[in-house]
């Protein structure tokens, strides 16, 4: 995202909206824009009017010469609509493009046996475009994946680097809730037979790139609301300079076609008419450029107004795994006897846990000491892998002492040459440690309880702001988690989410969103696994991983290409920058209707009611130069707002009431001076010429 | 001079005082709460078995909406006809006026119907006792009565979850005639009696004046009509000159009482949304909003008819005077200015002062309080234009905060902003275009006849006519010849369509809102107790109706002022 200011216009993008600037003048197009419609319309009368006044000469036709400038200017305020829609479309075609384009010129190694996947199967190289939904594919190492979908058997590591812009291969595995893959990526190691689950054209990317480009993009329902407001403003000031003829003719004061189209054009809101389709297609673009796909412009803008936000606590608030904090002997004296033990009995244990251990008792024990497997203790021993059943792991070390640890009642049993005392003395050390948030093992040598290790889970730095942020925003955070209440408890006051549901089973999850959802509020979730399917379909905002499964993709209405889960937080953001620029270019595109009049209603009447002159307040210096400076700020002010609207207004989680007070200072009041100032200096330019 | 200010500052106060308490007890009546006036029941359970209507059903937007439309085309079929045979029927006619003029009648009927009574007659020289009785007092009750029941289905919608009932209009209608209106106006009608409004049923009396000659003196049962006409924001006097006359209006203790009545439902009305939907601090925003506008109106109507006319000033005489052209001596120019933004902003119409007389900056004031029509408003139906600009208002600044726009916790989407659109275009469509069509046949036959006064004035004129028509208002700029079968029919249909769109409208918007789930309150929905947003209402409300018109008031009020 940080690239996008200097990429903001680039030379090839802009020569192609300029061309497409043109092309959406046909009013077959235009007229999905009511507003810049009429404008188009006002700008062909005037080209009527400016032919007529080069051979007839009255009062309501005016001068030939300030005709064709009016003209011009209107056109230009087209074009400049037109360009704005234009460029965001390009650019979002851009960002698309660069994903699709790894996908050209595929070949496919399709099979024949389509019923089944036998490892030998014959296939035929065909190219990607002629894989259909239900195909059957191969893929050896340093293939081209063809097409998205799921393994069906095999397991491969496969670099996505293309996709998400990470370089470090990640595993896809047929059965698993990684099972599938996206078209591009580059399969590094091993064969996998991959089935085919989208038509070409409709798979997430097409579906992306289709809304941010404008022919056949839905508008969302927000924007339908807003444009009806914008055209019936339109036919209010229709009414205002219809009906403005007859009253001038009774005031005697004659009014050209020119000045009463000028003014129509000036008062109907042209600046947000005109910016209004580059704002939506900006937010999908920028989705985009965030690596989620989402499958309509619908989701962003929900997102917007998400209540409630499902957060795993895994990878999104804590650092993936527990880490041993703290090694607690039996007796304190004995503790370094102690330290080796954890670290003996964790040297070939490949858990996180195991490694976490091994870590922290290489800290304790300093470089001095063997701490790899090459100790001298553990030569010829045996270890014990970890066991649902047993719920414990270890060594049996070749002078025939047994190490274990594991969790404390599996321990505790183990434990039957350690007296009362102690195993109570060490109770209470357990429970201190499961009670703060931590999840304690104990470890044991020989049926004798030794000591306690405590296992922790680190909160990602800086997430508890990311959550008071989101508190600020009006999001209720959800930490969905495996782990005990108590256990979960902690780790949600610590990281600062509202609520948790602890020991989540995904039926809880599901629970929990329909609660919410009967409350009127809207859920977020994301989501891997087939078994978060019905929570993604049922969150009204439901974000898939990509390495998730295909079940999982199709329930959610976004996908998140870089597997990232903090992702959601992102998502709120942009739907909502999306809605207040739009509300903010609205609220200025009004207010600047005050400059506006203040410009050409003297300018209308001056010279029959001399005392007009009063209304001036900009002291423009004639009629025609101050219509002319209103039309040319009217259409200057679309470019100008062009970054703007492509970029979005900055969202800033400060409460509503004082948002929307600054968000008003800024575009309201701002709405309504910038345009004096704007006018007056375009008038003094504008003179300079005459 | 002082003195002046005091009193129009005490008129506001005390009204805001007991609006308070009224709003709280008009709930009570809404919701079938037990008050006071219970002892009514009996009387009018007897007229729901008379009428055969069942007031306890449950009925929908639409329903209800066919009730309000089906009593009002009734009253307004019965008027007509009273009208017309005035003259043929022997009840309460002493000076025995004639049968109205078919389009006269027209206009009549649809203004009394309508709220609005704007009148192209005067009452001692054409109504007759029954007339002014039966058909406008009569009017003028349940014209009232419909506005605050619509108003009172708008509240129950607004609190609606997922449920499409809003309450019973007939139930509403009735206990507003019985239990609002008529004990105010009881209450009312005393005290101006006993201060010398008339309320005798004598014919023309002949009276001696000072200087010996003779005089015909026109009285009758005005007390009554004259505190339904306030407390209703009728406004249809029982004489001609309204409430400037001193047999309606005698001394400045009623004209105090006179101008409480046209603000106290109006404001009690904002007061009893708060308590309806038990959210008094968006009430007192919404109060706060209104009353900023009116005070400021106030303010600079008052300013300007106290620096008096330029013209005059000019001419020497009367060196420092206000300007007391077309007002009561015993009202003086600040009750006068006072009076006239009361009445305009409530879609009242009655007049203490000659509105056309009054400076140009005045005049154009008490437009731009008609173009809005939604300062405290209308009984019932000013809430209900006023709830239009909040829609609109919820719609631009819910986006502005990063939210789908809700209010009350109901979504706002396109089908409610169609319908709240539509409706703020109908009141620019409606005067514009009537202004329009006048302009263009006065400009094509300038010897029409009924536009006295030529240049910017006369534009005034026409176009206040046509605002107070569009606004249900009633008032006029006189000086306009406005009993003619065009003025007659053009602001008749001008003023159905400025009542009953308006009313359906929103009806069908709080119809869609009733069965919507209601969203939850988060920090980051909008505060719509916000002065931020009490901000962008003011801006809508101007938006809509200063901007609409500021080409029109330009040519008009400001144009004048300009030139003189």
């Amino acid at each position: 995202m940080s690239t996008d200011n200097q990429k903001l216009f680039s030379g090839a993008l802009v020569s192609d909206a300029i061309k497409e600037s043109f092309t959406k003048l046909n009013p077959k197009a235009m007229i999905k824009n009511p507003v810049m419609f009429c404008v188009e319309i006002g700008t062909v009368i005037m080209l009527v009017v400016t032919v007529l006044s080069t051979f007839m000469q009255n009062d309501s036709l005016g001068l030939a010469g300030y005709n064709l400038l009016i003209t011009f200017i209107l056109f230009l305020t087209v074009i400049f609509a037109n360009f704005a829609e234009a460029i965001a479309e390009a650019r979002g075609k851009a960002q698309a493009d660069t994903l699709r384009k790894t996908r050209k010129d595929t070949r496919a190694k399709k099979l024949h046996n389509v019923k089944e996947a036998v490892n030998d199967a014959k296939y035929t190289e065909v190219p990607s475009s002629e894989l259909r939904k239900g195909d059957l594919y191969l893929c050896e190492p340093g293939d081209i994946i063809p097409a998205d979908g799921e393994i069906i058997e095999g397991l491969a590591s496969i670099d996505e680097a293309a996709i998400t812009g990470e370089s470090a291969p990640v595993i896809r595995e047929a059965g698993t809730d990684r099972d599938s893959v996206i078209g591009g990526t580059k399969v590094l190691s091993d064969r996998i037979i991959v089935k085919v689950t989208a038509d070409p054209g409709s798979s997430f990317l097409d579906k992306m790139i289709s809304l941010v480009e404008g022919a056949n993009r839905q508008k969302t329902p927000n924007e339908i609301a807003l444009t009806i407001l914008l055209s019936s403003f339109t036919l209010i000031f229709l009414i205002v300079t219809v009906t403005l003829q007859p009253f001038a003719d009774y005031a005697n004061t004659p009014i050209s076609i020119a000045a009463l189209i000028s003014l129509f054009v000036c008062l109907i809101p042209t600046t947000i008419g005109g910016l209004l389709s580059a704002i939506g297609i900006a937010g999908m673009d920028r989705a985009l450029r965030a690596n989620i796909i989402a499958k309509s412009g619908k989701a962003v803008e929900t997102a917007g107004d998400i209540d409630t936000l499902l957060l795993d606590k895994t990878g999104t608030i804590t650092i993936g795994n527990r880490e041993a904090t703290e090694l607690v002997p039996l007796n304190g004296n004995e503790e370094m006897e102690f330290i080796q033990l954890c670290l003996i009995s964790s040297l070939s244990d490949n858990t996180p846990e195991g490694k976490s251990i091994v870590a922290l008792a290489r800290k304790k024990l300093g470089a001095n000491l063997k701490t790899d497997k090459a100790h001298p203790m553990l030569r010829g021993a045996e270890f014990i892998g970890f066991s649902a059943e047993t719920r414990m792991s270890g060594v049996n070390l070749s002078n025939g002492s047994q190490i274990r640890k594991g969790a404390w009642d599996a321990i505790k049993k183990w434990g039957t040459q350690s007296s009362e005392t102690d195993k109570n003395f060490l109770g209470e050390r357990i429970n201190e440690i499961a009670n703060n948030g931590g999840t304690p093992l104990a470890l044991a040598v020989d049926h004798k309880i030794l000591g306690v290790i405590r296992l922790e889970d680190i909160i990602k730095p800086g997430i508890s702001e990311r959550f008071t942020r989101l508190r600020k925003m009006g999001v209720k955070t959800v930490m969905v988690t495996g782990d005990n209440p108590l256990t979960a408890k902690f780790i949600a006051e610590q990281a600062g989410v509202d609520d948790f549901i602890a020991e989540a089973r995904p039926e809880d999850k599901m629970q929990y969103i329909k609660g919410e959802q009967a409350q009127g509020k809207l859920v977020a979730m994301m989501g891997d696994g087939t078994n978060d399917a019905p929570g993604l379909a049922q969150a009204d905002v439901g974000v898939a991983m990509n390495s998730g499964t295909q079940a999982a993709k199709e329930a959610a209405n976004m996908v998140d290409l870089d597997n990232d889960p903090t992702k959601l937080i992102e998502v709120v953001e942009i739907g909502k920058q999306l809605l207040i620029t739009r509300g903010n270019v609205t609220t200025f595109s009004i207010a600047n209707d005050v400059a506006k009049y203040f410009a050409i209603v003297p300018a209308l009447f001056v010279v029959a009611i001399p005392g007009m002159e009063a209304l001036n307040i900009m002291k423009l210096a004639s009629p025609e130069t101050a219509i002319l400076s209103a039309v040319i700020f009217n259409a200057i002010i679309i470019p100008f707002l062009i970054p703007l609207a492509l970029r979005g207004v900055k969202y800033r989680p400060v409460g509503a009431a004082t948002l929307l007070t600054r968000n008003l200072l800024l575009y309201g009041l701002g709405g309504i001076i910038v345009p004096f100032l704007g006018i007056k200096a375009i008038d003094q330019i504008v003179n300079l010429f005459i | 001079m002082n003195t002046e200010i005091l009193g129009v500052v005490l008129i506001f106060l005390l009204t805001a005082a007991i609006a308070w308490p009224l709003g709280k007890y008009m709930v009570k009546v809404f919701k079938g709460e037990k008050v006071w006036t219970d002892f009514l029941g009996p009387f009018e359970k007897f007229i729901f078995k008379l009428s055969g209507v069942d007031p306890n059903r449950e009925m929908d937007w639409k329903q209800n909406l066919k009730a309000l439309l089906g009593i009002n085309l009734l009253f307004f079929t019965v008027a007509i006809i009273l009208l017309l045979v005035q003259g043929s029927h022997p009840f309460w006619n002493p000076n025995g006026f004639a049968n109205w003029d078919p389009t006269l009648a027209f206009n009549t009927a649809v203004s009394f119907t309508t709220n609005t009574n704007l009148q192209h007659y005067s009452g001692e020289s054409g109504a007759s006792y029954f007339t002014q009785l039966i058909v406008f007092c009569w009017l003028q009750f349940v014209s009232a009565a419909t506005g605050i029941a619509s108003c009172a289905l708008l509240f129950k919608g607004l609190i609606n979850k997922q449920s499409s009932n809003l309450g019973n209009f007939y139930f509403l209608f009735l206990r507003s005639c019985t239990r609002i209106l008529l004990p105010l106006a009881i209450i009312l009608s005393l005290a101006l009696t006993f201060n010398g409004t008339v309320s005798n049923f004598d014919g023309l009396q002949k009276v001696t004046t000072l200087e010996g000659d003779t005089q015909m003196v026109a009285g009758g049962p005005a007390a009554p009509m004259v505190s339904i006409k306030q407390l209703g924001t009728n406004g249809g006097g029982f004489f001609g000159p309204n409430s400037a006359h001193p047999f309606e209006n005698p001394n400045y203790f009623t004209n105090i009482l006179e101008n409480m009545a046209i603000l106290l439902i109006p404001m009690a009305l904002v007061f009893a949304f708060g308590f309806y939907i038990q959210r008094k601090k968006i009430a007192g925003l919404f109060f706060a909003v209104m009353s900023l506008l009116f005070i400021s109106f106030v303010s600079v109507s008052v300013y300007q008819e106290m620096l008096g006319n330029p013209t005059i000033h000019q001419m020497g005489i009367a060196e420092g005077q206000t300007n007391m052209e077309g007002k009561e001596v015993r009202f003086g120019p600040a009750a006068s200015s006072m009076w006239g933004v009361s009445t305009t902003s409530t879609s009242n119409g009655s007049v203490n002062s000659m509105h056309d007389s009054h400076t140009a900056i005045s005049g154009g004031i008490f437009l731009l309080d008609m173009f809005i029509n939604a300062i405290y408003g209308g009984v019932g139906v000013g809430f209900i234009n006023f709830f239009v600009f909040v829609i609109i208002a919820v719609f631009i600044a819910g986006q502005m905060i990063g939210r789908t726009p809700d209010f009350l916790g109901k979504k706002i989407e396109a089908k409610e902003i169609k319908i709240a659109a539509l409706v703020a275009i109908l009141h620019p469509l409606l005067i514009l275009a009537g202004t329009g069509l006048t302009s263009y046949l006065v400009v094509h036959n300038p010897d029409i006849g009924w536009l006295n006064n030529p240049s910017f004035h006369g534009f005034s004129e026409m176009l206040y006519e046509n605002t107070s028509a569009a606004a249900n208002n009633g008032s006029g700029f006189e000086g306009l010849g406005d009993n003619t079968p065009l003025w007659n029919i053009l602001t008749g249909i001008i003023m159905l369509l400025g009542r009953f769109l308006p009313i359906i409208g929103p009806l069908a918007i709080v119809g869609a809102l009733a069965i919507k789930k209601p969203v939850p309150v988060t920090a980051g929905s909008l505060k719509a107790e916000s002065p931020a947003f009490g901000a962008v209402l003011i801006s809508v409300i101007l938006i809509i109706a200063a901007l609409a018109f500021f080409p029109a008031l330009a040519l008009g009020p400001l144009a004048e002022y300009f030139t003189l």
